[in-house]
């Protein structure tokens, strides 16, 4: 008990020191963070009118980013696969990261859950006890659960192994693996049922086949592993904790092919939808070329196409894939075109047309934008947090009854880490 | 036939048009045989956070604060699920709730909670030859139902939509044409060109006079459907379907998430993107709980059949004010009513019933 006091108090006091690059950028989210409030104050005083949401449209930025943010945190898997399951050394070193994305990641799915939802403050009627929780009827009860379940798991991974590393004693395997082969599973069933809470709906044409769980644990395993890159990258160059190539090779190994399966998936229902061109394919003809004049997403489904052909093409080229100062921009390309494929590219088109044949088009206002962007650095302020802690760990800055103000003052680099790991 | 279309349309209710099957029904009473066999409620409600919410209802009536709004919303915070509750909790949910009402919009305000009737299965069947487009359905139903209205985008809400679509045909001068050139493939001339009933159509049209020429209508709202796809995705089931039929939600309980909205292939049911625009004496005071009491920002609602109307033996709104009596409605389950005998004699068919939702919304034609 005293150790688990010291390892709060410790990893608190830790997190919250760092030097002049770390409290400006953490300055920097909470700043960008303010104004996501300020939106959430005005969507529960005014209302969603704020938003560019409508009757027609009602799921916008909000819920597409959550669909988004579902695959990141999904996607931590391909660390923690590899790591237990194929033994991988490098990995291994660096699960705990992945952990902390994923914690991260679920973290900011919440977030977008109370940005989306008309009455959060009613949101205890899906307690369990005082409220009713409608199962096994309702995709998003099932997601609520999966999602939860995803968090508390990573959470106790993730956290009784930093705690295990702390006090330098043993991780009790026996009580851990477990844990970690349910976690692998579980991410699979997070992004499975968020697919099938949108899949499951015979009024949206769009999104009714199933395909779309295949498609997005594909696109969420290379879209997860490519942030994980970006990180590891940052980490390697602004902290003395090394993160062997071998660990980013598989991760660009797995977008390759996740990126690639990804692509071949939306090749599929292109020629199946426009093919027969029937009604229910409007939404996906919307999206490529416009439908009754209007074509604002035209430009970006096309980009986010070209955006994922080039990264594949990139990953595909081993001398590419493994050439770091060309690797970032593969997966910016990939993570972005994954973003609005996933996010606008998927969510909104779903709206257009509507079941009764109505063609209207989605402006997210800047309180949207505002919130968003918000909530992303809520997010990112989270895992630079959890970020700095495990690598004070892992590099042994922070251990039990080890002198943490000295140690982090005499390496000033340190402290940049978790404030450069999330740009 | 045309009929100018009236933008202020009289509900005027005339107790000489209420079908046999509706006014045969004996005055509603709440049975309150029925909470005894819900032992397994009354536990949840007992464990949960309802006791806590008896309580608050209780001091802020017993108060009689100056701010009756204010102390009742609070009160509001803590009911619970509409359908679990007993009947002394229904009882003191409806006081609570005329009582913010009243104050509210300066009148008196009746809040029914009758339940629904043994024997009564609610259905509704619509004669598409007859509807004329003139949409006073669609107005009479926004003043009976205390919907939103104001002027501003997402302010004004309606329920009934009527789809106005063009009348199809097809042109000898397309006949030879359409054949591929090139890398073409083969399409017919007259491909694209409208012929019969579609669900696309304009429902914000303003014509001078109705019907247009070349339009027919065809009106849409909920479909109270049997095997509601709603209901089945909302997460806290605050929407469910009633003993007599109608799809029924819970405004209390409704938490904003939108998944039935997505889920409804009929696109029936909205959002309060703010609080509802309803101004005092435009505001309907005989509400019921189920049914057109005012909703509050951030919650869905939809068509409910006039709850408040149909369990006290009186007809929908939209069906009162029908021009030309394209809308009936009344009993399934009496063999006699107007629904079953359309049921028993014409061409009715169902809206998108490959969706297996099973409607209780008819389409007929003579």
């Amino acid at each position: 008990m005293h150790k688990l006091i010291n390892f709060t108090i410790d990893y608190i006091l830790y997190v919250l020191k760092g030097g002049v690059k770390f409290y400006l950028w953490m300055g920097f989210l909470a700043v960008l963070s303010v104004g996501a409030l300020y939106g959430f104050y005005l969507q529960n005083t005014e209302g969603l009118i704020v938003t560019g949401m409508t009757n027609q449209i009602h799921d916008g930025l909000y819920f597409a980013n959550l669909v988004f943010l579902v695959g990141v945190a999904a996607g931590a898997v391909t660390i923690v696969f590899p790591a237990y399951v194929y033994h991988h050394k490098a990995m291994h070193e660096v699960t705990v990261l992945g952990e902390m994305l994923a914690i991260s990641a679920v973290c900011m799915v919440m977030l977008f859950v109370f940005a989306h939802m008309g009455r959060p403050d009613r949101l205890w009627h899906m307690l369990p006890f005082v409220g009713i929780f409608n199962m096994p009827g309702s995709m998003l009860a099932w997601d609520v659960l999966a999602l939860n379940g995803y968090l508390m798991l990573n959470f106790a991974c993730g956290f009784y192994y930093l705690y295990a590393k702390y006090t330098g004693g043993h991780v009790n395997n026996k009580f851990f693996m477990p844990l970690v082969y349910t976690s692998i599973i579980w991410a699979l069933s997070i992004h499975t049922v968020t697919a099938f809470l949108i899949a499951s709906m015979p009024a949206r044409p769009m999104w009714f086949h199933s395909m779309m769980p295949i498609r997005f644990i594909t696109t969420a395993f290379a879209a997860g592993p490519c942030l994980i890159i970006l990180a590891f990258m940052i980490i390697r160059k602004n902290t003395k904790f090394w993160i062997q190539d071998d660990a980013i090779n598989v991760l660009s190994t797995i977008i390759t092919w996740c990126l690639g399966l990804a692509l071949f998936l939306t090749m599929s229902e292109i020629v199946v939808e426009l093919y027969a061109r029937t009604e229910h394919a409007n939404g996906l003809y919307y999206l490529m070329f416009g439908l009754h004049g209007l074509t604002r997403l035209v430009p970006w489904f096309w980009s986010s196409l070209a955006f994922m052909i080039i990264a594949f093409v990139m990953f595909l080229i081993p001398s590419v894939r493994t050439n770091y100062k060309l690797l970032p921009f593969a997966c910016v390309l990939a993570f972005v075109g994954i973003w609005i494929e996933k996010g606008m590219g998927l969510i909104v088109p779903g709206f257009i047309p509507t079941p009764i044949g109505e063609v209207t088009e989605y402006y997210p206002t800047l309180i949207e934008i505002a919130m968003t962007i918000g909530i992303w650095a809520m997010g990112l302020f989270i895992w630079s947090i959890l970020l700095k802690g495990a690598i004070g760990i892992l590099v042994h800055d922070l251990r039990y009854e080890g002198n943490v103000a000295g140690k982090s003052i005499d390496f000033p680099s340190s402290s940049g880490t978790a404030a450069s790991a999330s740009k | 036939m045309t009929v100018t279309p009236d933008k202020s349309p009289t509900a005027d209710f005339n107790p000489a048009t209420l079908p046999p099957a509706c006014s045969a029904r004996p005055p509603p009473v709440v049975p309150g045989g029925a909470t005894a066999t819900n032992s397994r409620r009354n536990f949840l409600a007992a464990g949960g956070l309802l006791s806590v919410s008896s309580l608050m209802g209780a001091a802020a009536l017993m108060t009689q604060s100056d701010d009756a709004k204010a102390t009742v919303e609070w009160a509001e915070h803590f009911q619970g699920n509409y359908r679990l509750m007993t009947a002394a909790e229904k009882a003191e949910t409806r006081a609570r709730l005329e009582r913010r009402y009243s104050a509210q919009y300066s009148k008196k305000v009746s809040v029914d909670t009758t339940e629904a009737l043994p024997g009564v299965l609610m259905g509704y069947a619509l004669n598409i030859r007859k509807c004329i487009g003139c949409r006073r359905c669609v107005n009479a139903c926004v003043e009976e139902n205390n919907q939103s209205r104001g002027k501003n985008p997402g302010e004004r809400i309606e329920w009934i939509q009527v789809l106005k679509m063009e009348r199809g045909g097809f042109a000898k001068e397309k006949m030879n044409e359409g054949y591929p050139e090139g890398l073409g493939i083969q399409v017919g001339g007259n491909a694209y060109t409208p012929a019969g009933q579609v669900l696309e159509g304009q429902y914000h049209y303003e014509p001078d006079l109705v019907p247009e020429k070349d339009a027919t209508y065809m009106p849409i709202a909920c479909m109270q459907c049997e095997k509601p796809p709603c209901v089945k995705v909302c997460p806290v089931r605050t929407t469910y379907r009633e003993a007599d039929g109608p799809v029924v939600i819970d405004y209390n309980w409704c938490i904003g998430c939108r998944m039935c909205m997505g889920a409804c292939p009929y696109w029936a049911r909205r959002i309060n993107l703010t609080t509802p625009v309803l101004p005092k004496q435009e505001m309907n005071p005989v509400t019921h709980y189920l049914g057109n009491r005012p909703r509050m920002r951030g919650v869905v609602e939809k068509c409910h059949w006039c709850l408040q109307r149909t369990r006290q033996g009186r007809y929908p709104a939209c069906v009162e004010v029908c021009p030309v009596g394209a809308r009936k409605f009344g009993n399934l389950l009496d063999p006699q009513s107007e629904v079953s005998l359309i049921l028993a004699r014409k061409n009715v068919f169902r809206l998108k019933a490959e969706l297996n939702t099973f409607p209780k919304f008819l389409y007929f034609y003579d």
